[in-house]
């Protein structure tokens, strides 16, 4: 079966700005897939190209099979784009927005699943009302509907979240991962690293137009397997135990350790030194450290 | 890894393929368009119907006596197509550059630009509600006007000819200025600096024949003149030009035009950066 997503070698410059610098990616059908990295790291561009908003320089994109350049028609009909900027056209009310929008792919009778979309993101009450009157959460989740009017097998999101309340970030990834569930295809840039963390089968970091790191979310993380034990306890700290550690602070200290088995080995010495434990917690690595890192540079390169 | 593949393909069915009919997104972008229009009809239709009202009545008071054009032809006659001319050519103008302009300042051109619509499609689709725009325009001003100067109208075939080659013609130059223009003064100056004199000199309120031969053959170059005349010759069977002549020109201007404009938008110049 084709990819939801192939490219190539993909390249693209704005003026003196190397937006993307030979990329190479392949996103298999049905994977929820997560691509960050700092702002001017390239995202927006990628998607632009995908979406046909923005031409390569070099190398090609396919959305399921297709070629975005040769056979774009096809291509755009397999997309859903959720744009990152929040706009929307003045003249028409939600409901207005969304059958047009339906209209462009073709697509005339599709009430039902118009008011479907309406429903899961909460926005039926304000199916009539106009585009301007709406808050920026609306908009927001108006922009969502509005990609998924043709039931795209490819979804992207591009900051769908920035700005927008706990709430509907709740209900827009409850929606978002149903999607998913129901085989599309779900590509998310954020800038909320847990939001990754907690969503995305693997993750692409991109730096400066390349791609630094792409694993599988659980491998890219466990890349880093430094877990950390922080423990506060009464007694003097132990000979053996001391240079692991790499913080302290009243009484709480932060140990530095290569994987599970090393607690074990930790809290025997504790014990072996007479302290007693009062707090404890087990701190594993997470994304956000991962990124941090990998965009220091320290994250090595691709495997 | 591993999943269900059957919501897959029930996902993917019908969009994935080849896509939808030739065509199918076009009457949307059109119906959108001329929604666009008319949900500001008083800015759209009203305005421009009153201001070539104000024309006809100030200038036909004040040339009424003094400006020679068709022998026993009145002033304000005379005047009547041509003001129902460049009003729509004006308007057809503005429909689609103003549409454009607005969607790319405001982002929201990416609500055209996402789907699947083809260069033919997207351009038709501008250019066509820039005619309807056109035509519902002129026909207001003609509404207004002839109770106050009543005109024959000799050849109304020709008249629409004119009418919708004209349209379609300021249509499609604004859609080459609203793919051009990347702010609203840019679009003002394309407006200001080319299409309003363009209008102006090719005979609306004139005859010219009532100009100095040097300037009758520099305003032969003006593709609008060939609008206008043509357009009046629907009217009193009278032309500058063979209306033949002029409608061959007007005709080759539009394809020249049309084939620009597919040109731009298949290269994605200013739309697909």
């Amino acid at each position: 079966m084709t990819a939801a997503i192939e490219i190539r070698g993909l390249s693209k410059r704005y003026g003196v700005v190397q937006a993307l610098d030979g990329i190479d990616l392949e996103v298999p059908r049905g994977e929820f897939f997560g691509l960050l990295g700092p702002n001017g790291a390239g995202k927006t561009t990628l998607i632009s190209i995908l979406a046909g908003l923005a031409r390569a320089d070099r190398g090609t994109a396919r959305v399921m099979g297709h070629d975005v350049l040769a056979d774009y028609r096809a291509a755009r009909h397999a997309l859903g784009v959720v744009p990152q900027e929040l706009v929307f056209d003045p003249f028409f009310t939600v409901r207005e927005t969304l059958t047009i929008q339906a209209g462009y792919y073709g697509l005339r009778a599709n009430r039902a699943w118009i008011d479907e979309v309406m429903q899961h993101l909460d926005l039926t009450a304000k199916a009539d009302a106009n585009m301007r009157t709406l808050s920026g959460g609306m908009k927001r989740r108006v922009l969502v509907a509005q990609a998924l009017v043709h039931r795209p097998p490819v979804i992207v999101l591009d900051e769908p979240t920035a700005g927008v309340d706990v709430e509907l970030r709740q209900g827009l990834w409850q929606f978002v991962r149903r999607l998913n569930r129901d085989g599309h295809t779900v590509v998310l840039t954020t800038h909320y690293l847990e939001e990754a963390e907690m969503l995305c089968d693997r993750i692409a970091m991109l730096k400066g137009g390349r791609i630094v790191a792409l694993d599988a979310t659980a491998d890219l993380i466990r890349r880093f397997h430094a877990i950390y034990l922080q423990v506060r306890f009464e007694g003097a700290m132990p000979a053996r135990l001391a240079p692991l550690a790499v913080e302290s602070e009243a009484g709480r200290y932060t140990f530095k350790l290569a994987e599970y088995a090393d607690v074990e080995t930790a809290l025997a010495e504790l014990r072996a030194a007479g302290c007693r434990i009062l707090e404890m917690e087990v701190i594993q690595p997470d994304l956000e450290e991962v990124f941090v890192q990998i965009m220091r540079g320290e994250g090595g390169t691709q495997h | 890894m591993e999943r269900s593949t059957e919501p897959i393909e029930r996902a993917a069915a019908g969009t994935d393929g080849a896509g939808s009919a030739p065509w199918a997104g076009f009457s949307t972008l059109l119906y959108k368009e001329l929604l666009r229009f008319w949900k500001v009809g008083v800015q759209t239709i009203a305005a421009p119907v009153l201001t070539a009202l104000l024309y006809l009545l100030i200038f036909g008071h004040v040339f009424e006596d003094r400006a020679q054009v068709y022998g026993q032809l009145s002033y304000t006659a005379f005047l009547v197509p041509g003001l129902v001319m460049m009003s729509m050519l004006q308007n057809a103008f503005a429909n689609s550059s103003s549409s454009l302009t607005q969607a790319k300042v405001t982002g929201s051109i990416v609500f055209v630009l996402l789907p699947p619509l083809s260069h033919a499609e997207f351009f038709s689709a501008y250019v066509l509600a820039a005619v309807v725009r056109g035509l519902a325009v002129g026909a207001g001003v003609l509404a207004v006007t002839l109770p106050l100067a009543p005109v024959p109208i000799a050849h109304p075939l020709w008249a629409v000819a004119f009418a919708l080659a004209g349209c379609a013609i300021l249509g499609t130059l604004g859609v080459i200025a609203g793919i051009w223009a990347e702010k609203f003064d840019q679009l003002a100056a394309f407006q200001n600096f080319l299409v309003v004199p363009l209008t102006f000199l090719a005979g609306v309120f004139y005859s010219i024949h009532s100009l100095p031969a040097f300037w009758q053959r520099v305003s032969h170059l003006n593709p609008f003149f060939y609008m206008i005349d043509g357009f009046r010759y629907g009217f009193f069977g009278l032309s500058d030009v063979d209306p033949r002549l002029s409608l061959a020109i007007v005709a080759v201007f539009l394809v020249g035009l049309s084939a620009v404009t597919l040109a731009l938008l298949k290269s994605g110049y200013r739309l697909r950066h």
